[in-house]
């Protein structure tokens, strides 16, 4: 997730001010990591416990699953092997003592461990959410600039409203129309899927194989793989990038424009510094540290727009998976994965917020 | 400022105390043509909600008319103006009561996480100590949460699923407010502690009035500042998440009620074999719905953000300067704990001064 951050800064000379801030205030960062990273805990338990209690409102989730496949005492029986008829603190009790360890349970419906379920399809879920956060980075930053640019004219009107549509698309939607015309009425890009079955065998028989198809795909070397791998991911990476897009758009302009009216900003105009190279010098980059700690808020949106990106396209990954389980009723599954992205989610936004802390030294409190 | 505030406040006319007039006029250029969008396009909304029975041609259920079936895929004809779905639905039809639909939920569950989010709130900030604390982390434990995960999760808990329109309204409605209710409880939460100190609230206590008293009286009437913004924005996510449930199937059952969502998953498959008609109605009804609250929302944001109003809108709109820090994505920048809400109370202090 990290790599991402510098990309759209190549000349880059960030990382000797970083050293010199964080030299000045280094005790503070070691504490503000500490009390962060004990943070993780409570919020974790507060969502897997959320979660439990919410599901088992319901009543059991065998009886859910196959309540209408069984008989009565077929299913009491299930029901007891499972131990769903205890009390339920002692299945809380069991419950995150399970997490604790690691297991989140496994899947009704077709047995396998929900950690087994992650490690298989969330490589693909990383993947998306990585194009499309490239998508992002490319449409929204510069984008945010000239609208910055551009201030209450033509194109920054036009902007505003593109970065409203990006908001008020659901990323299915877009998702259906980028279908529609690229994949059905040019037939330039696939309908759906991660890769052409071709291409999908080639990378099966991999030694090393990461279940990430754009590392796999470089791997084979085979350049028509990674063409066919790359083809692929344009559109869900678009339909989702573009979610993300928009509300970096906002925010670079929205922060630019900031940035624009203070002082240090004001003594290089007067000292006759163009306007665009204020833009794209001096302005820049203090507008672009909010935007890294919202990636840690959009890492959540990323997730849930996930889940209907790969719905939409048939990418197989976390997201796909868990629409399946829903689909089949299979709420051990759904419980389980739901927590282990509470878990991913609370992982991200604290190193999200360490990156932010290591940046900019105001963020330590 | 303060003197044009104190001048003009208390002679507004009537005319000036329609909902969204003030706003208007002091709105320029770009951003009363925003604004002015969004009051077109939601009031158009909500016409076709309210006159949905008679502006559809069918009912959202209907498959035949006169004893003849509708007939599944039919391209847009003068019988039916935008088609049929693969269920045999006009589609027409079942975008103009979809309207409905979204309403209902949107109204539900705006209600539904204003009460809780203020109540939670005005009690946490006004309290404190230790209930405060855990009502902040459970709070912002939630909002951190994608909100999509966790409206389905509520959804399974209410309904099971699926329901009739009743039942899959509230919870559509329910799950939402879930995950609304954290930045309800933030804004009213910090408006509170904020308050709480005021000179007034210190005095209301001195003459023995009770906490409940000053909490409604005094506290609540002034930290409602933002809400509106909140509210506007507010509903366009629940729009959102109510499509998106409706997407993955847990949604509302077609004969109980048309859902934009529900329709567009049904059409995933027509897409393919590129028959447009069924997708892109729905889809484009719900971007304009959220596009027109959103527009809405946003230029009363804009308007109330000195920071954001336009250069030349020196009139004073008689708003309060709410910096909430509400951008229109919930889930993106609000209420941040960093630079940008450092930078916006300096800002305001400033101005103040």
């Amino acid at each position: 997730m990290t790599a991402e951050l510098s990309s759209p800064d190549p000349a880059s000379a960030a990382p000797p001010a970083v050293l010199r801030r964080r030299s000045s205030g280094g005790g503070g960062l070691g504490r503000y990591i500490l009390v962060r990273f004990l943070l993780i805990i409570p919020t974790v338990f507060i969502l897997v416990t959320l979660v439990f209690l919410l599901m088992r409102t319901t009543g059991d989730p065998i009886t859910a699953a196959l309540g209408g496949k069984l008989t009565g005492p077929q299913l009491q029986e299930r029901i007891h092997e499972a131990g769903y008829d205890r009390p339920l603190i002692v299945q809380y009790l069991e419950y995150l003592g399970n997490i604790v360890t690691g297991n989140f349970g496994s899947t009704l419906s077709d047995n396998r461990p929900v950690t087994q379920v992650l490690l298989t399809y969330g490589g693909a879920t990383l993947e998306l959410a990585f194009y499309a956060l490239i998508v992002a980075f490319i449409v929204g930053i510069p984008l945010g600039m000239v609208a910055a640019y551009f201030r209450d004219r033509a194109p920054d009107a036009f902007l505003r409203i593109f970065a409203i549509l990006c908001y008020a698309t659901p990323v299915f939607f877009a998702g259906l129309l980028l279908k529609l015309v690229f994949a059905v009425w040019l037939q330039v890009l696939p309908v759906a899927g991660r890769a052409s079955t071709g291409a999908e065998l080639q990378m099966q028989f991999l030694q090393s194989k990461t279940g990430i198809y754009l590392i796999d795909a470089l791997q084979t070397g085979n350049p028509e793989v990674i063409g066919d791998v790359l083809s692929h991911a344009v559109l869900p990476g678009v339909a989702l990038g573009l979610l993300t897009a928009g509300v970096f758009l906002r925010l670079v302009r929205t922060n630019l424009i900031g940035t624009l009216g203070t002082d240090y900003v004001d003594s290089a105009r007067s000292r006759g510094v163009t306007e665009f190279r204020l833009v794209r010098k001096h302005a820049y980059r203090p507008a672009l540290i909010p935007i890294i700690t919202v990636i840690g808020l959009q890492i959540a949106l990323l997730l849930g727009g996930a889940v209907l990106t790969e719905t939409t396209f048939e990418w197989k990954g976390l997201g796909f998976q868990l629409a399946h389980y829903l689909q089949a009723r299979d709420f051990v599954a759904v419980q389980g994965i739901v927590a282990l992205l509470a878990v991913i989610v609370a992982v991200t936004n604290f190193i999200v917020d360490i990156i932010a802390a290591l940046i900019d030294p105001r963020v330590r409190y | 400022m303060t003197a044009t505030t104190a001048q003009t406040r208390p002679k507004r006319s009537l005319v000036s105390r329609i909902p969204l007039f003030e706003q208007v006029r002091s709105s320029i250029g770009l951003q009363r043509g925003m604004l002015i969008a969004g009051v077109v396009i939601t009031g158009l909304f909500v016409i076709t909600a309210v006159f949905a029975p008679l502006l559809a041609p069918y009912g959202f259920a209907q498959l035949r008319s006169d004893g003849t079936p509708f007939g599944a895929q039919e391209a847009p004809n003068a019988e039916h103006l935008l088609g049929t779905t693969v269920g045999g639905y006009d589609v027409l039809s079942r975008v103009i009561w979809g309207a409905q639909t979204a309403i209902l939920t949107i109204v539900v569950s705006v209600i539904l996480s204003i009460f809780a989010g203020i109540f939670l709130g005005l009690v946490s900030g006004y309290i404190g100590g230790w209930l405060d604390r855990v009502l902040v982390v459970v709070c912002d434990a939630i909002y951190a949460f994608p909100s999509l995960l966790l409206a389905i999760v509520m959804s399974i808990v209410i309904s099971g699923g699926r329901s009739d329109l009743l039942g899959g309204i509230l919870a559509a409605s329910i799950s939402i407010t879930v995950v609304f209710i954290p930045q309800y409880f933030r804004v009213i939460r910090a408006e509170t502690v904020r308050i709480k100190s005021e000179a007034y609230v210190e005095s209301a206590k001195v003459i023995g009035t009770r906490a409940p008293r000053i909490v409604f009286r005094h506290v609540l009437r002034n930290a409602t500042r933002s809400l509106p913004l909140l509210l506007t924005l507010n509903s366009s996510e629940a729009l959102l998440t109510l499509a998106g449930l409706g997407f993955l199937g847990f949604g509302i059952e077609p004969t109980a009620a048309a859902e934009w969502g529900y329709d567009l998953n049904k059409s995933l498959s027509d897409v393919t074999s590129g028959i447009w008609w069924t997708s892109l109605f729905p889809g484009l009804a719900i971007v304009l719905a959220v596009l027109g609250i959103t527009l809405l929302g946003e230029s009363l944001n804009d308007l109330a953000d000195p920071r954001l109003r336009g250069r030349r809108a020196a009139l004073d709109t008689g708003a309060p300067t709410a910096d909430n820090g509400a951008e229109p994505h919930g889930a993106g920048a609000t209420g941040e704990r960093i630079v940008a809400d450092d930078a916006s109370t300096a800002d305001d202090e400033e101005r103040v001064s």
